[in-house]
């Protein structure tokens, strides 16, 4: 349901869902930024990727909506409310100096926001743009075009970003394992593949009533 | 009617309180990652609403590896903070330049 400007307003209700989502979304990205506890923080962060899964459905993005719901609240925000709850931080220290960059962000803030107007005015679509339509439409859904998108045009991007991810993966796991000395049992892996079958298995052959002896 | 400048403020404004929220608590790694996190999703609101409004998939494709990259980065950069608050026990950014040789 990606809406051009020639297709139908959508109407009252989008248009309050819109106002909600984004508000809340602000709001939200007020409070991270404001709150005093760290685990508040991601709370409200929560709260912001939601709301901004809403605003992309409302924009006709429905695949990537769900895709920000299940990795970033589901893994991103659990993974920083782990961090914070785990790790025993005295946060009343860590923010002494908020009070006193508060003026000179402020200022930067502003800044940065009239320069970010100052070229989204100045911008217009150029003709690249407009001509290239790859539409989902209602008989083609918007995850059916994004797939096939996906699997043909950036098909060595979608490997590289699966790459990236195992590389991420691998390094975090590098990273913060500990090895927990000589009294744990480890698995060896030159001692597993040097076994041989001769050296393992005997074949007896006992009498009936005798038993064996190992 | 809904148009592309509506979500353009509302992802310059997210970016701006990104930027805010790193300058405000420069103190906090933690925090600073929650402010990239708002970063990247600004961006990819307005990859987004550029994507639905020229009628062109591709922005959503790039949105999506943008959240790609968020989660690499947001896992690499807490994995280093835990090691860092293993070694000093503490998270403040002015100690990490206590880490050269």
């Amino acid at each position: 349901m990606a809406f051009n400007s020639s297709d139908p307003p959508p109407g009252m209700i989008a248009l309050f869902a819109f106002y909600l989502f984004a508000t809340v979304t602000i709001a939200s990205a007020v409070a991270v930024i404001f709150a005093r506890n760290p685990v508040h923080s991601v709370l409200w962060l929560i709260l912001a990727f939601f709301n901004a899964a809403g605003l992309m459905l409302l924009a006709g993005a429905e695949f990537i909506a769900m895709l920000m719901v299940i990795v970033y609240v589901g893994a991103v925000a659990v993974l920083f409310l782990f961090v914070v709850m785990m790790l025993d931080v005295d946060f009343g220290s860590l923010r002494s100096g908020v009070t006193r960059n508060l003026p000179f962000g402020l200022i930067l803030a502003l800044v940065l926001l009239g320069e970010i107007f100052i070229a989204v005015s100045a911008w217009r679509a150029g003709p690249a743009l407009a001509g290239a339509a790859e539409q989902a439409g209602p008989e083609r859904p918007n995850i059916v075009a994004l797939g096939e998108l996906l699997y043909s045009r950036y098909l060595f991007p979608f490997e590289l970003a699966g790459l990236i991810l195992l590389v991420a993966m691998v390094g975090a796991i590098v990273l913060t394992h500990r090895s927990r000395g000589e009294g744990s049992r480890r698995q060896k892996a030159s001692r597993q593949i040097a076994r041989r079958p001769e050296d393992a298995v005997r074949n007896l052959n006992p009498q009936s009533g005798q038993g064996v002896k190992l | 009617m809904i148009g592309l400048a509506h979500y353009l403020t509302v992802a310059a404004v997210l970016l701006v309180l990104g930027v805010l929220g790193i300058f405000l608590n420069r103190r906090n790694i933690i925090l600073m990652l929650m402010a990239i996190e708002l970063i990247l999703l600004a961006v990819n609101i307005n990859l987004v609403a550029f994507s639905s409004f020229l009628g062109n998939l591709d922005g959503q494709v790039l949105a999506m590896f943008v959240l790609t990259v968020a989660a690499a980065e947001a896992a690499i950069g807490l994995a280093i903070l835990v090691i860092f608050f293993r070694r000093r026990g503490s998270i403040a950014v002015d100690d990490v330049n206590r880490m050269r040789g």
